[in-house]
């Protein structure tokens, strides 16, 4: 029989955590069990550790526009969503603002409004090219903010998906030389495609930040993110799926080469607390702080 | 605690780091599992597993007891019979076999007869859902996840039939299950190698709706990290945690006492 592990202190550990991908739903996404999901995810983190959930939220989930299309009016509606879960659970949720460049001016004034309302950050989903001229002026207007940009991206884009219109390192390689002044955060490369396309896609460029979510926990990956752009470009994040993240966690002890403890504090936290707006995430140090932890995962 | 699901010997389609019997046992050893059931790799993906037979048995010799063979059989190769008989007598726990990778179709009867034939002498036979996301195949990885009809088709072909599923999702888990009769669900167990966790906690709805006893603990290793099944136990939900509702292992599938 296999036997739960005794819950007693955080699974990965004291040290700060902050999941720089995570997604809430809401009441109009079409879900009637939406407040489910949500609540396992607190649930969950509570579980891991994680000090604070960096999290966007898609329109309507294609409820009544696509996920990765979403209606002016349903990028609205998201991002409002997503302020009042970050307004309700202020010491643990921050929100990025969500929006579809080919809106372009709808895009800036939702970019302006919800920083307003403390937004810390840009989420790009797959709306447009990451390489697209449209990106310009969402990567300006979140440069003037000092805003990382999450954007979605596919592990090398070897033909077109139905329901998105796909980017994959090299797309957004090619933005991110444009914005040398913008952190932009390359989204799971677990979530999708051939991560190793993207660490020779994107090893050069050093405003590029490798989100490890994702479903997909092939061995190797890690070790290959390590050791194209090390741990100052790695960033800890869970996605959809919060049980990778924990054992993405758990196998970081053990990749090659090895990260040491400021390595892990790093991908934990320290590279988050780098690119997002200073003093914007509850429970987590300056990053040239020096604080003492119990230790991380095990 | 048995891994019911591991391999090694390397992937032809993307580098895999040591896929080498001694890794094996030592991660068995940090993860504080007990055994494995192991198969190899390569012959999932050779014409005639028989070779790659030899090289599993070799390799793990120096680990009986640790580390458990699951060779491959392939049910319309001349003298396949004899083939399982041997292997069976060299300590085989149970049989892989791979429809999708040797171009069955889903009512091969080939594959009935060897479910059937496994059943007969007390292994398991386990299929292998995929190997790698669907999302990410080679080019000429054109083999497909193994089908729902597959899985269904076997399990009703006779009582001694024992099936192991593994890397399968909730989609492909809930449609074979509910597809079946209750007799018939008895004979197929699943790995949670490949069954998400929170926030959609499809692992818990599974718990629930199908009961604990149809699933065992496996890994995918070495394709995947062996930290996940792990990590997804520890995140179920209080009522799932309970020593009442504890996952099985494999060693719940009757195998010679069948």
């Amino acid at each position: 029989m296999v036997e739960p592990a005794p819950r007693t202190a955080p699974l990965a550990g004291s040290e700060p955590l902050v999941d720089v991908h995570a997604h809430f739903l809401h009441a109009r996404a079409g879900r009637r069990d939406w407040e489910v999901p949500n609540r396992a995810r607190m649930r969950a983190g509570e579980r891991i550790g994680i000090t604070v959930h960096i999290a966007s939220i898609l329109g309507t989930w294609g409820h009544t526009s696509p996920v990765y299309f979403p209606s002016p009016r349903d990028v609205t509606l998201g991002n409002d969503e997503m302020l009042a879960i970050q307004d309700r659970d202020a010491q643990r949720v921050r929100a990025y603002v969500t929006v579809n460049p080919n809106d372009t001016a709808h895009a800036l004034e939702e970019i302006a409004r919800c920083a307003e309302r403390g937004a810390i950050g840009v989420k790009l989903a797959a709306s447009r090219r990451a390489d697209d001229p449209l990106l310009d002026p969402i990567a300006a207007a979140a440069e003037r903010r000092h805003f990382p940009i999450l954007h979605h991206i596919w592990q090398h884009r070897t033909r077109e998906w139905p329901g998105q219109e796909i980017s994959d390192g090299a797309d957004l390689g090619r933005l991110a030389l444009r914005h040398p002044r913008v952190a932009f955060i390359l989204a799971h490369i677990g979530g999708g495609g051939d991560y190793r396309h993207t660490f020779a896609a994107v090893a050069h460029i050093p405003n590029v930040y490798l989100d490890l979510s994702g479903s997909g926990v092939d061995r190797g990956m890690l070790d290959g993110a390590v050791r194209a752009v090390g741990a100052r470009r790695l960033l800890w994040g869970s996605d959809i799926t919060m049980e990778t993240g924990l054992a993405k966690l758990r196998a970081l002890e053990f990749v090659e080469p090895r990260l040491d403890a400021a390595g892990m504090s790093d991908v934990r936290w320290r590279n988050a607390a780098r690119i997002f707006p200073a003093g914007t995430l509850p429970g987590v140090p300056a990053p040239d702080a020096q604080p003492a932890f119990a230790g991380h995962a095990r | 605690m048995i891994d019911a699901n591991t391999f090694i010997g390397p992937y032809p389609f993307r580098y895999v780091p040591h896929p080498d019997p001694d890794v094996l046992v030592r991660v068995l050893e940090r993860e504080h599992i007990d055994t494995a059931w192991v198969g190899h790799l390569p012959s999932a993906f050779y014409r005639d597993p028989g070779a790659g037979n030899d090289a599993l048995f070799d390799a793990l010799s120096p680990y009986a007891g640790r580390l458990a063979p699951v060779p491959a059989i392939r049910p319309d190769w001349p003298r396949w019979e004899q083939a399982l008989a041997s292997v069976i007598e060299r300590g085989a726990v149970a049989v892989r076999a791979y429809p999708q990778q040797w171009g069955f179709g889903t009512h091969h009867p080939a594959l009935v007869e060897l479910a059937l034939a496994c059943g007969e002498s007390g292994v398991p036979l386990v299929l292998t859902t995929r190997f790698e996301d669907l999302r990410q195949r080679h080019s000429m990885d054109t083999a497909g996840d193994l089908p729902a009809a597959t899985v269904r088709a076997l399990a009703r072909a006779g009582a001694r039939v024992r099936l192991l599923v593994t890397a399968a999702g909730r989609a492909l888990i809930e449609e074979v299950h509910w597809g079946l009769t209750p007799e018939e669900r008895a004979r197929v167990w699943w790995d949670i190698s490949w069954i998400w966790g929170p926030p959609e906690d499809e692992l818990a709805h599974l718990l629930r709706t199908i009961g604990s006893r149809r699933f065992v603990f496996g890994t995918g290793w070495p394709l995947r990290l062996s930290q996940t099944p792990r990590a997804n136990l520890d995140l179920l939900p209080d009522e799932l945690r309970s020593p009442l509702a504890p996952l099985g292992d494999a060693a719940q599938i009757p195998a010679r006492s069948a």
